[in-house]
């Protein structure tokens, strides 16, 4: 090919190119989650803390045998000054219990990953191990991680664990919706099959929403006015319910209402500004700073090279 | 530590002969022109390399463990602080101190500032070695060490900051390799080397400056993907990045001054009269800069928190511990400065580079560890993770040091007889 075929034949490829491409809706920058995406919904007025969910979600997740039985209620009291529990390297949801003053019963919360619709983990991966499916997961592939633990700085909800007890298999341990073995044939996870109170809802999440903001105008006694993963962290898959304020079950107020990567997009964009303004202005200011020792040197009368 | 350089000097003016075997040249080039029992009399007489042996002999079956049976066996292996102090030291304290290479090299070879070249290989190699132990730190801490390169060439994220982390710390490895040729040419008598490097050194500088910015910048920007966790007065998401990359510059300033000051006094016979009669008037110049730099470092964490409307955290306890590090970090180190300048006192201007340096590892272990999960509980490092810290340490020094001694940072080549 020489150069005058090579010259045509890229304008030509740059016109089709833009005959072809379409320049997508104007709200690209905004991604609210895949239409049919799938959630779950948890009503914490409906949990009694059996554990069930996290007795099934050990069976479905092969994870290790627990320390204390699934039966055994001593786990939900924490030490003196002590933390609650959160999902670890042997477990992806915990159920935790909270006494409020708000509510005459003790209040139970399920934890596990939000699978939010712009995941911190995902967007804060620099091997991309993480992915957001269309039916709504998160799910990790732990052939690629480099074992960073960026995405446990990252997880708004600090979610994901890591493995440290393997020296030769480390790898993140975190809920994935139950993504291979069941919610990919559109079957919901194990844990809200488990639950003998309905008190986890599967469907998709706009449906859930529909069916939270239903519950909440029917009994607005029974719950708080507010569904927590509708907003949180730019929205999440998983969302729940309440009737005691949110803070006073152990959930974080402080999680921002937008996505994450939201706050790192002001880096990013220098970046590329960084990466090609500094060439030529540094490039200009040795030029400025070598014509002016030049010019010093001619007026001294040196003969030696100012460089 | 005193070395006899009469031997070394006679073998480098000698004429290459048939003899020159592999022996002399270990003799000559590892062994500084001692024979190996002599050497290792020296190595045994001083009392630093018994310190460092000490933290060696705990810490290297400390890594033994941490490879053979998993990092939870020398941690806490804390799920609410995955990066502990290795990271917090390691990488977001050693990175900010090797700013020195693109600081010196900018002077020099943009700027033109001819009268800070003494100084350039030194804050070259410091800021090379800072790097590279910065990577060894990495591969301590990192759950799988052998797939770093995976970002590079395996699964790449490139909309990760870590990615730009890793690529530019990688690419600017590379860069102060290649700008320490010159000094590593000399040492093997390798003159092309050398003149290759200079034809391209305006574009390592270049390079450098840019990778540089980005990349101490990328360290401050990794907490913006926490903004609900880190303590407000500590994370502010549109100047992190800036607040990192200005500190790194007075950290490096300041680096550079501590280690020659340790130098000028404890490795006197390696520096030769260039070094030494220019270092004081250097260590001006470098101490003026590191002001410039504490002050509008000072003047953008204001700017940051009355951008943040965070005034009201000032009256609290986390507000006063802000305070007070701000204070003893930068303001204190500033201040001597000042008067160190103003009065022309020298040791005034070196402690205030000792607290400057100090300060920036506070700082970034404020960031990392005490001021992350600021609203729930505060964890200690295990005793084995800070010994590991203080093992990578020891082989930072032992390394840093074997390069002084050899290459021609302090001293011109050929290395002239000790005064």
């Amino acid at each position: 090919m020489n150069r005058r075929t090579f010259i045509s034949q890229s304008i030509a490829g740059v016109f089709t190119a833009l005959a072809v491409c379409k320049p997508k809706s104007a709200s690209g920058h905004d991604f609210s989650g895949h239409p049919e995406s799938k959630g779950v919904l948890f009503d914490m007025t409906r949990c009694i803390g059996c554990r069930s969910c996290e007795a099934a979600c050990n069976r479905e997740q092969g994870l290790p045998e627990p320390d204390l039985p699934f039966s055994d209620t001593s786990v939900f009291e924490s030490p003196p000054g002590g933390e609650k529990r959160r999902p670890d390297e042997k477990s992806y949801t915990v159920v935790n219990k909270y006494d409020s003053q708000y509510a005459s019963y003790p209040i139970f919360r399920k934890i596990q990953c939000f699978h939010c619709l712009e995941p911190a983990c995902l967007t804060s991966c620099f091997v991309n191990a993480y992915t957001k499916t269309e039916e709504g997961a998160v799910i990790y592939n732990p052939d690629v991680c480099v074992g960073c633990r960026t995405c446990m700085i990252a997880c708004p909800f600090s979610i994901p664990a890591f493995r440290y007890s393997s020296a030769f298999e480390p790898r993140i341990m975190k809920c994935v919706f139950c993504y291979d073995t069941r919610l990919k044939n559109d079957l919901p996870p194990a844990c809200v099959e488990a639950c003998p109170r309905e008190a986890l809802t599967f469907d998709t999440r706009t449906s859930l929403l529909r069916i939270a903001r239903q519950r909440i105008r029917e009994n607005p006694d029974k719950y708080i006015n507010r569904i927590y993963g509708e907003q949180e962290a730019g929205g999440t898959a998983w969302l729940t319910i309440s009737g005691v304020p949110f803070a006073e079950a152990g959930f974080d107020d402080s999680v921002p209402k937008q996505p994450i990567i939201n706050y790192v997009k002001d880096f990013l964009a220098v970046v590329p500004m960084v990466l090609t303004i500094w060439p030529g202005l540094f490039a200009g200011f040795h030029l400025l700073a070598r014509r002016k020792n030049e010019h010093q040197s001619t007026s001294d009368n040196t003969e030696e090279c100012p460089l | 530590m005193r070395i006899s350089f009469s031997r070394l000097h006679d073998k480098t003016t000698q004429p290459q002969t048939d003899k020159t075997t592999m022996s002399h040249f270990l003799n000559d080039k590892i062994f500084l022109g001692h024979s190996f029992n002599e050497y290792m009399r020296i190595v045994v007489s001083n009392p630093l390399n018994w310190m460092l042996g000490i933290v060696l002999l705990i810490g290297i079956p400390l890594l033994l463990q941490r490879y053979i049976l998993g990092i939870h066996s020398v941690t806490h292996s804390s799920q609410d602080y995955p990066w502990g102090i290795m990271l917090g030291f390691g990488l977001f304290g050693m990175v900010p101190l090797s700013a020195s290479g693109f600081l010196l090299s900018t002077s020099v070879e943009i700027f033109g500032r001819k009268d800070f070249q003494p100084i350039e290989r030194l804050a070259l190699l410091n800021g090379l070695l800072g790097y590279f132990f910065a990577v060894v730190y990495l591969l301590v801490d990192l759950g799988m060490p052998w797939r770093l390169a995976y970002p590079m060439f395996v699964s790449l994220g490139p909309a990760a900051v870590l990615f730009l982390v890793a690529w530019h710390v990688a690419t600017y490895l590379s860069v102060q390799i290649a700008e320490l040729i010159p000094a590593f040419s000399e040492w093997i008598n390798w003159p092309q080397g050398k003149r290759f490097i200079t034809k391209i050194a305006l574009g390592l500088t270049i390079a450098g400056i840019i990778l540089s910015t980005l990349h101490q910048g990328a360290l401050g920007a990794l907490f913006c993907y926490a903004p609900a966790k880190i303590h407000p007065l500590w994370i502010s998401p549109e100047f992190q990045w800036i607040h990192f990359f200005c500190s790194s510059i007075y950290a490096g300033l300041c680096m550079v001054i501590v280690v020659s000051t340790l130098l000028e006094r404890y490795m006197r016979w390696r520096c030769d009269n260039t070094f030494l009669s220019n270092l004081e008037r250097i260590t001006f110049g470098l101490a003026k800069g590191a002001s410039y730099a504490m002050i509008t470092y000072i003047t953008i964490k204001i700017v940051a928190v009355a951008h943040d409307q965070e005034w009201s955290y000032l009256l609290t306890g986390w507000g006063g511990y802000y305070l007070f590090e701000i204070g003893l970090s930068v303001v204190l180190p500033l201040c001597l400065i000042a008067y160190g300048i103003r009065n022309h006192q020298l040791a005034m201007l070196r402690w205030a580079a000792l607290i400057g340096v100090i300060g920036i590892i506070w700082n970034r272990l404020n960031t990392v560890l005490i001021c992350y999960n600021w609203q729930h509980h505060q964890e200690i490092p295990h005793i084995k993770e800070f010994w590991l810290v203080l093992t990578i340490l020891a082989l930072y020094v032992i390394i840093y040091r074997f390069f002084l001694y050899r290459l021609p940072i302090l001293f011109s080549w050929p290395p002239t007889p000790g005064r």
